[in-house]
């Protein structure tokens, strides 16, 4: 008999929807059937078992090829990596759970490392806002229960969070809002016409790049002042309009996504909205929910910030106290000026994330990339070692995009052999202590790791 | 005033912090104690000695100590931060955190500086003859006690997130700034005697900025009040004066709210 | 397992009466013991300093979703400030007026604390707070549930449906692995989510047609009706506000006519928290003057309710607190960055820093009404030490609080950095206050009186033969007490040594071991209650945004537990 695993959580977005239902077949090896997810979160699951899956690490050889190792010779491996670093950067954490997490800073507090997660190439500059002006926000379900108004502001969750519109924002019947979309004003404010912007009761097209000037101007106009005809492409009566809409609402959300965080200004576009929610609590309830991209980005952010105070870019190399500036300490800006000198890719892919100056700057030195999928960064590293996948083999804590711990299950066992992330960062640290106990034992006995690195170029 | 002569002759092959590099920390040093200072190479921490040479001994109080750096200091980080007193001269490019967090004394850069430099500034001079990256004089990451006091000069051109945070002390950029000058400034003044491209003074609660040449995007939250006649930086000139940003707070004196001032020379 | 004796020390012991003899304590297998019942234990000589139960704190923000907001959100709490991580210890420590959860173990420690209730934990995201639990080293945690503004407990209460009420506090106890009833601004964090708030305990709660008043008797009808170790934990409406002892009082009026009824030896059935930030005259900022003795005359002479202080240590920290509407009401006072957690249908949540200036008229007079508080007490076995942690100074301030406590003179030494001196006098009764406590009162304070009210008096905050073994030693002499109180703060600092569990964990003020740590909770048998689940199901379906399923604590992510049983089925 196929088994139903209920109330699963996606390992897919910062969504987090935790009602999949996912069918597995008799022997507990393959994935049948997955329900209530979207399609992207479909075929994560799918892909789990309907793949050719990497079961042992593989380290490069000198004709540039693969060859599988133990999981023994891979944690010795890294950990040398690591030890003989003068700074190495341990970067990623989209796609693994807290517990994976909190094993990995005690591995990079005992190897003095950077630690950062992909928020420093995406919802970082949420972070640099939220460090300045605060951040005003709610959980999902005050949103679904409350909200009458609802802004998407550079956020396409249409195509990037599939379900966020039909499980909190515009169309659920939540306890206040027994009309679901009927009882709600949509307001969409981006560039492009977007399919989001499509279901929209009011679009504001701004001009690309020009959102800062935007919010200036809805602060100046809610508290009474006067405006230029026109601020960033929209008309002084479209932003009247919608300044009143955001007056009077009983409860209104900001969502806002990458348009902010990756337009000119960065940082202090959120600020800046961030500044508007504030006022607009002056009038009435106002809320700010930035959209978290992958389903566990906020987890590091939450672990990190336990652990240290510190939500990503934290530069742990002194290992007696935490550092942390973003444009210092930040992966990309690191690996741009050649800062670090050893590389650790965790569950994410900087091979294709990052600029190519950086990622041919990070293949200067080791590069070790750790996934349960072959992806761009485990071609060009030195060594790959397979995890299991979170969220489909490893159970754990991930935090939803609005800080909600979301209790993950595991519907399959991983391939025989291979371990979770968290294992993996708890036996690095165990050969890691081993090698400074090595040390303290024979002074200047220094160790280099085996194995040789590929000459070709990414 | 004694001169104390760091060249660096061993470069590193990451990035020095040189926190240590003060006059603060070099007075009452003799040469030889100045070269086992600590500085680190990521989690290397290394004597200063094993990069640079150093020649003379500090004088008996910072006021009394002078550094001069030579070589190509471009990969050393933080060189006088928090120093209270004396002089440091750079003879080529530094790196970040140059003058960051300085209370008092002289620093000056003849090359280029990166970002964060005179962050947190509490007093003193910071002089660049160069240009100066981002976050020139801005505040540490979540502090809203920004720049206090002192003055810093960059002849070049300034990055963006010039003086965010501002509350007192004076920047004065020779060439062009980037986008965001004192943003949630609430107080001190900045002059840009280039042009700058845009948010210029968003946020901003209190505190003064001179734009001498062109804003390519001037705020909705700025408002032309009036033109007046100022003596800046030494010369007089007429200026356009806008008050904002009226989309932020501001404080009541007197019966009166105070804006910030943004100037733009006419 | 070990065996230790901590020989001739002064043991001062409130919970049997010891005030100072010079003793031997027996520890063996992690319990205390007869010194007699040891054969050949290591010994630790105390010969000259003080010795007391480990310390307990009852209320103090340590761990969880806004503890953590107020971590993330200010790295300039950490710059320059966070001090070098002890070669001793195994993690970094972190921050300042929030530290991280290593930190925050270490700081416990050092100071002889071994237990903290964590003051609000919001249901949803029980599982954070365990997270957190799991990563601070050495103190056990409990943590309490908010309830004041849960959406069930407003319906069951305004039908005054008890039993349903009970029923479902049990089910969150478990679903949450909770401690107690922890009520914050009842109905005001509820209205918050209209941008609304109640201030006084009449005041409706928007469309809920429930007021307050209702809602705390309501609940200390649920807490007696179960039994449970602690009584309702109140932080009453109208918090930080001028004029707001009179909506204090009436809260404590609440109480009358209530009895305890447990099995835990607790004898309060309500305990307000941080009662000094609830103890102010005047009408404005202007005439703003402390009411801590008309406060303290009412608690004085009503056995059933206990306080702790919420002592102003004048420092700049981090407010949180589940008093989302007084969060924002400040941050518009000072201006500063405000974070905000709205949390569906239990809670709110808001943090500000804060800088509590000596240069400032009511930071000043605050400070004074804590210390009224503690000073005007007739009972320190009601009365606790707090600082609100952070929002009043961090809980690492407390041997500056049992300076102010035990010295006239420290008082005096900090009121001299008032720039509003005059004034606070004024406005104030402290200067007229020279009573001075003693190391017994401080122990009542610190150890026998929390433990006691939290129910946990059988297992914390004294050295009776059978409870855990957890000791600290002061270097404190009570035959020869220092003359400048900041020995006494001192010595409080960081112990001399620290027993957790048995093991020596503290030794000169240094961390020395990082022994296993508990989570505390409260399991409550109640018999089914079908029209509860029904209600518990309806609401997750329809208004939660999270699965039923998903919503309690999985077994895996309890750390150590230490489970308190309560069976109301008998």
């Amino acid at each position: 008999m196929p088994k139903r695993v209920e109330n699963v959580g996606c390992p897919y977005c910062g969504v987090c929807c935790d009602d999949l239902v996912v069918t597995v077949s008799d022997d507990g090896k393959q994935i049948l059937e997955v329900e209530n997810a979207c399609a992207i979160g479909n075929q994560i699951f799918h892909h789990a078992t309907g793949s050719e899956r990497v079961k042992l690490p593989r380290l490069r050889q000198p004709d540039g090829t693969y060859k599988d190792i133990s999981y023994d010779e891979a944690v010795d491996y890294a950990a040398k990596v690591l030890y003989n670093a003068k700074k190495p950067l341990i970067y990623g954490f989209g796609s693994t759970n807290c517990e994976g997490m909190a094993a990995a800073a005690k591995v990079a507090e005992r190897a003095g490392a950077v630690l950062d997660n992909c928020a420093s190439i995406c919802h970082g500059s949420s972070f640099l806002a939220i460090f300045d002006n605060g951040y005003p926000s709610c959980t999902l379900g005050e949103t679904k229960n409350r909200a009458d108004v609802i802004v998407y502001w550079g956020a396409n969750p249409a195509h990037a969070h599939p379900r966020h519109m039909s499980r909190y924002s515009i169309f659920p019947r939540g306890f206040f809002t027994g009309k679901g979309q009927k009882s709600r004003k949509i307001i969409v404010i981006d560039p492009r016409h977007t399919d989001t912007a499509q279901v929209a009761d009011i679009h504001l097209q701004v001009k690309q790049g020009h959102d800062y000037e935007l919010f200036d101007a809805f602060r100046a106009v809610v508290r009474g002042h006067e405006i230029p005809e026109e601020v960033a492409g929209i008309k002084r009566e479209q932003i009247l309009e919608v300044a009143a809409i955001m007056k009077k609402a009983r409860f209104g959300t900001i969502f806002y996504g990458m348009g902010l965080c990756h337009s000119d200004g960065r940082n202090h576009n959120v600020d800046i909205a961030i500044s508007l929610t504030r006022d607009l609590n002056d009038y009435t309830k106002w809320t700010i929910m930035a959209m978290r991209g992958h389903y566990n980005i906020t987890g590091p952010g939450a672990v990190w910030s336990w652990q240290y105070g510190f939500p990503y870019c934290l530069d742990l190399t002194k290992k007696d106290i935490a550092h942390m500036n973003p444009g210092e300490t930040s992966s990309v800006d690191l690996a741009m000026r050649d800062e670090v000198d050893a590389f650790i890719n965790i569950g994410t892919d900087a091979g294709a994330h990052f600029p190519i100056e950086a990622v041919k700057h990070l293949r200067k030195h080791p590069w070790i990339t750790i996934d349960p999928n072959i992806c761009m960064a485990s071609e060009i590293s030195d060594l790959h070692i397979p995890v299991g996948i979170v969220g489909v083999e490893v159970p754990g804590i991930v935090y939803r995009m609005d800080n909600v711990p979301i209790q993950y299950r595991k519907v399959i066992d991983p391939p025989e052999g291979v371990i979770s992330d968290e294992e993996l960062f708890e036996r690095i640290h165990q050969r890691l202590s081993e090698l400074e106990a090595e040390e303290a034992a024979k002074e200047q006995a220094k160790v280099t790791p085996e194995g040789v690195r590929a000459e070709s170029e990414p | 005033m004694k001169t104390v002569t760091l060249t660096l002759t061993n470069p590193s092959e990451l990035y020095i912090e040189g926190q240590n590099v003060t006059p603060d920390n070099f007075a009452g040093k003799k040469a030889a104690e100045i070269a086992a200072l600590d500085v680190w190479e990521g989690k290397q921490k290394g004597p200063l000695g094993k990069y640079f040479t150093v020649e003379g001994d500090g004088g008996a109080t910072a006021e009394e100590t002078k550094i001069v750096l030579r070589g190509d200091c471009t990969r050393v980080k933080r060189i006088g931060q928090q120093m209270t007193a004396g002089e440091i001269v750079i003879e080529g490019n530094a790196d970040m955190y140059i003058g960051g967090w300085m209370k008092g004394g002289k620093v000056h850069v003849k090359g280029n500086v990166d970002s964060f430099c005179g962050i947190g500034m509490e007093g003193g001079e910071l002089i660049v003859d160069g240009n100066a990256g981002h976050h020139l004089g801005s505040s540490p990451r979540g502090e809203w006690r920004g720049m206090q006091g002192g003055v810093i000069r960059v002849a070049g051109n300034a990055g963006n997130d010039t003086a965010t945070f501002i509350n007192g002390g004076t920047i004065v950029i020779g060439g062009d700034a980037d986008i965001h000058i004192s943003t949630h400034g609430e107080g001190g003044t900045v002059i840009v005697k280039g042009n700058a491209r845009g948010r210029v003074g968003g946020q901003m609660v209190k505190g003064d900025i001179y734009v001498y040449g062109t804003i390519e995007n001037p705020l909705p939250g700025f408002s032309m009040v009036d033109e007046v006649e100022q003596e800046v930086d030494g010369e007089t000139a007429r200026f356009v004066h806008y008050i904002g940003d009226l989309g932020e707070r501001h404080p009541v004196s007197r019966g009166k709210t105070v804006y910030a001032n943004l100037y733009t020379r006419l | 397992m070990s065996e230790l004796l901590i020989k001739n020390g002064f043991v001062f012991d409130p919970l049997q009466g010891i005030k100072g003899d010079r003793m031997d304590i027996g520890v063996k297998d992690g319990k205390i013991v007869e010194p007699g019942a040891l054969s050949s234990p290591k010994t630790i000589d105390a010969a000259g300093m003080t010795v007391m139960a480990g310390g307990v704190d009852i209320h103090s923000h340590v761990v969880g979703p806004k503890v953590n907001v107020g971590r993330l959100f200010r790295p300039e709490d950490k710059l320059f400030k966070s001090p070098h991580k002890s070669p001793t210890c195994s993690r970094m420590e972190m921050g300042c007026s929030v530290p991280s959860t290593f930190k925050t173990g270490y700081d416990y420690a050092r100071m002889g604390y071994v237990f903290v209730n964590e003051a609000a934990m919001p249901p949803l995201h029980s599982p954070h707070v365990h997270e957190e639990i799991r990563d601070t080293p050495i103190i056990d945690i409990a943590a309490m549930p908010v309830f004041g503004n849960n959406w069930f407990t407003l319906e069951y209460l305004k039908n005054n449906e008890i039993e349903n009420n009970a029923a479902y506090t049990a089910w969150l106890l478990r679903a949450t692995r909770g401690f107690g009833i922890k009520v914050v601004n009842p109905g005001g964090s509820e209205a918050w989510g209209w941008g609304l708030n109640c201030e006084h305990i009449h005041d409706p709660v928007p469309y809920f047609d429930i007021a307050p008043a209702e809602i705390v008797k309501g609940l200390i009808e649920t807490n007696e009706f179960l039994g449970l170790p602690h009584s309702v934990h109140l932080h009453c409406n109208n918090l930080g506000n001028p004029g707001n002892y009179v909506d204090t009082i009436e809260s404590l009026k609440l109480a009358e006519g209530y009895a305890p009824k447990n099995d835990f030896g607790r004898e309060q059935v309500l305990h307000i928290t941080h009662l000094q930030f609830h103890a102010y005259g005047g009408d404005s900022w202007g005439n703003f003057e402390s009411r801590a003795k008309d406060v303290m005359d009412y608690v004085n002479a009503h056995d059933n309710i206990t306080v702790d202080i919420g002592q102003v240590t004048l420092d700049e920290t981090t407010t949180m607190t589940a008093d989302g509407p007084f969060e924002h009401h400040l941050r518009g006072l000072n201006n500063l960055k405000w974070a905000n957690v709205d949390v569906e249908l239990e809670t709110a949540a808001g943090v500000v820093p804060y800088i509590y200036s000596p240069k400032v008229k009511v930071c000043t007079i605050q400070w004074a009404v804590g210390l009224e508080i503690a000073l005007l007490s007739r009972d320190l076995m009601r009365t606790f030490v707090t600082t609100d942690h952070p929002n009043a100074g961090p809980f690492t301030r407390y041997p500056q609080v049992i300076a102010w406590l035990m010295s006239r003179a420290a008082r005096d030494e900090t009121m001299k950095t008032f720039k509003w001196l005059e004034r606070t006098i004024d406005a104030t009764s402290i200067d007229g206050i020279d009573r001075e406590l003693g190391l017994y009162e401080i122990a009542q304070m610190t150890r026998a009186g929390p433990a006691k009210a939290l129910g946990v008096g059988n297992t914390y905050g004294g050295l009776t033969p059978g409870m855990d073994a957890d000791i600290a030693v002061y270097a404190l002499n009570p035959e020869d007490m220092p003359s400048d109180p900041a020995m006494i703060e001192k010595a409080f600092s960081r112990c001399a040594w620290l027993v957790k569990d048995g093991i020596v964990t503290v030794r000169d003020g240094e961390v020395v071991a990082e022994p296993a740590k508990r989570t505390v909770w409260v399991d409550v048998k109640v018999p089914e209650n079908a029209q509860v689940q029904r209600d518990i199901y309806e609401h997750f379906l329809r208004h939660y945004s999270v699965k039923l399923d998903n919503y309690s604590l999985f077994e895996e992510h309890l750390h150590n537990p230490r489970v308190i049983e309560v069976d109301t089925t008998q």
